[in-house]
């Protein structure tokens, strides 16, 4: 913050902050680095598990890493086309 | 005392590696150390320069792996000040000149090479080995890195450059290198003061390592590379004094952190004389 800006109250963030957040950020996304392949395999992972529950449309399946503001959060799109009937918890009725 | 190996570097270059190596080195050296500064370089070699004796360079480390030259061929003693060493790196050469095992090869010859006292006459081996290596996470990283025990990473109050430190402090803890220690290099006490730089604090909040120093911004450093001496050989300034409380602590002495805030409010001058006045060293 400049001089007028800290004589005049300017408020706001520093840029030091704004570095601080930005690195952190960056940081964090360093980090958690997955290759595509790996991504990949995830997808195929999930599918799978999903397939013994319900149908899914596999063509328009989402699968991204998305960085909000302090975390990366694993983000998943399944369009469901049905679920499974044996899947039913049978405990339950 | 057995030798220790000390890689200095980086990942990102311009921070001042080669500036920190030559200052620690000559540091040691002035606290009564036997000391050689390993060029790892290749290709690309400053180190001579910064130290000032470029113009005595004749054979390099490459001269030595190869064979083609004897290790004290290519040691070039430092006449300022007893018990300081360099080991030039090829200029006209590349990374792809050595490899891992060469290196460690290498850094086996220095350990078991015998120094002689200039007073006493007396024989021991160098107290340390400082590797000053080059920028980037390739070869020329992982063979500097690979013969030395302990790492020293440089880095500047600017988001690209600790990034880069924190990408080279996980290839090095995946080497096993410890301790891992940081040096904070071109700090701007007036800056941090404002609010427009870095602190100490968010970058050690990030990185999560031990800090061994803080090298506030000093115009110093340029004159000293302009005149090919290490500033902690002949100039009082907030940056050699820096380096010479770095040196000592690597040497395991407990040196509290200069008082950089005063630095910044009062001024060069006034920190000077608060320096001789009060706080005299040894």
């Amino acid at each position: 913050m400049g001089f007028l800006a800290k004589l005049f109250g300017g408020g706001g963030e520093t840029s030091r902050e704004k570095a601080k957040d930005r690195l952190r950020i960056v940081l964090i996304h360093d980090r958690t680095d997955i290759s595509p392949q790996l991504l990949n395999d995830l997808r195929e992972d999930m599918i799978n598990v999903l397939t013994k529950y319900m149908d899914i449309d596999h063509d328009k399946i989402e699968l991204n890493l998305d960085r909000e503001d302090q975390a990366v959060a694993l983000v998943a799109n399944v369009p469901i086309l049905r679920i499974k009937r044996g899947s039913v918890d049978v405990n339950a009725n | 005392m057995s030798t220790r190996v000390i890689v200095i570097t980086s990942g990102k270059g311009g921070v001042g590696k080669t500036t920190s190596t030559a200052n620690i080195a000559a540091a040691l050296a002035k606290f009564g150390k036997k000391v050689v500064a390993v060029d790892a370089d290749v290709g690309l070699r400053n180190l001579d320069v910064i130290m000032g004796l470029e113009n005595r360079v004749v054979y390099n480390f490459i001269d030595v792996i190869e064979k083609t030259a004897r290790l004290e061929a290519a040691l070039v003693r430092d006449k300022r000040v007893p018990g300081l060493y360099l080991l030039p790196a090829a200029q006209t050469r590349t990374k792809d000149a050595v490899n891992q095992e060469q290196m460690i090869e290498l850094c086996e010859q220095l350990k078991n090479f015998e120094v002689q006292d200039e007073q006493t006459g007396a024989i021991s081996h160098f107290d340390f080995i400082l590797l000053d290596c080059p920028a980037g996470i390739e070869s020329g990283f992982k063979n500097a890195a690979v013969g030395a025990d302990e790492a020293l990473v440089v880095t500047t109050p600017e988001i690209p450059a600790v990034r880069d430190a924190d990408r080279i402090i996980g290839m090095l803890e995946s080497m096993g290198k410890s301790p891992i220690r940081l040096i904070i290099n071109r700090l701007r006490p007036n800056m941090v003061q404002d609010g427009d730089m870095l602190a100490k604090e968010d970058i050690l909040d990030v990185l999560a390592i031990k800090l061994i120093g803080i090298v506030p911004e000093d115009e110093t450093v340029i004159k000293s590379t302009n005149n090919g001496e290490p500033m902690t050989l002949s100039i009082a300034s907030p940056a050699a004094q820096a380096y010479l409380n770095i040196a000592d602590r690597l040497i395991g002495n407990d040196v509290p952190l200069m008082d950089l805030q005063a630095y910044a409010s009062r001024g060069f001058m006034q920190w000077l004389k608060d320096l001789f006045r009060g706080k005299k060293r040894r």
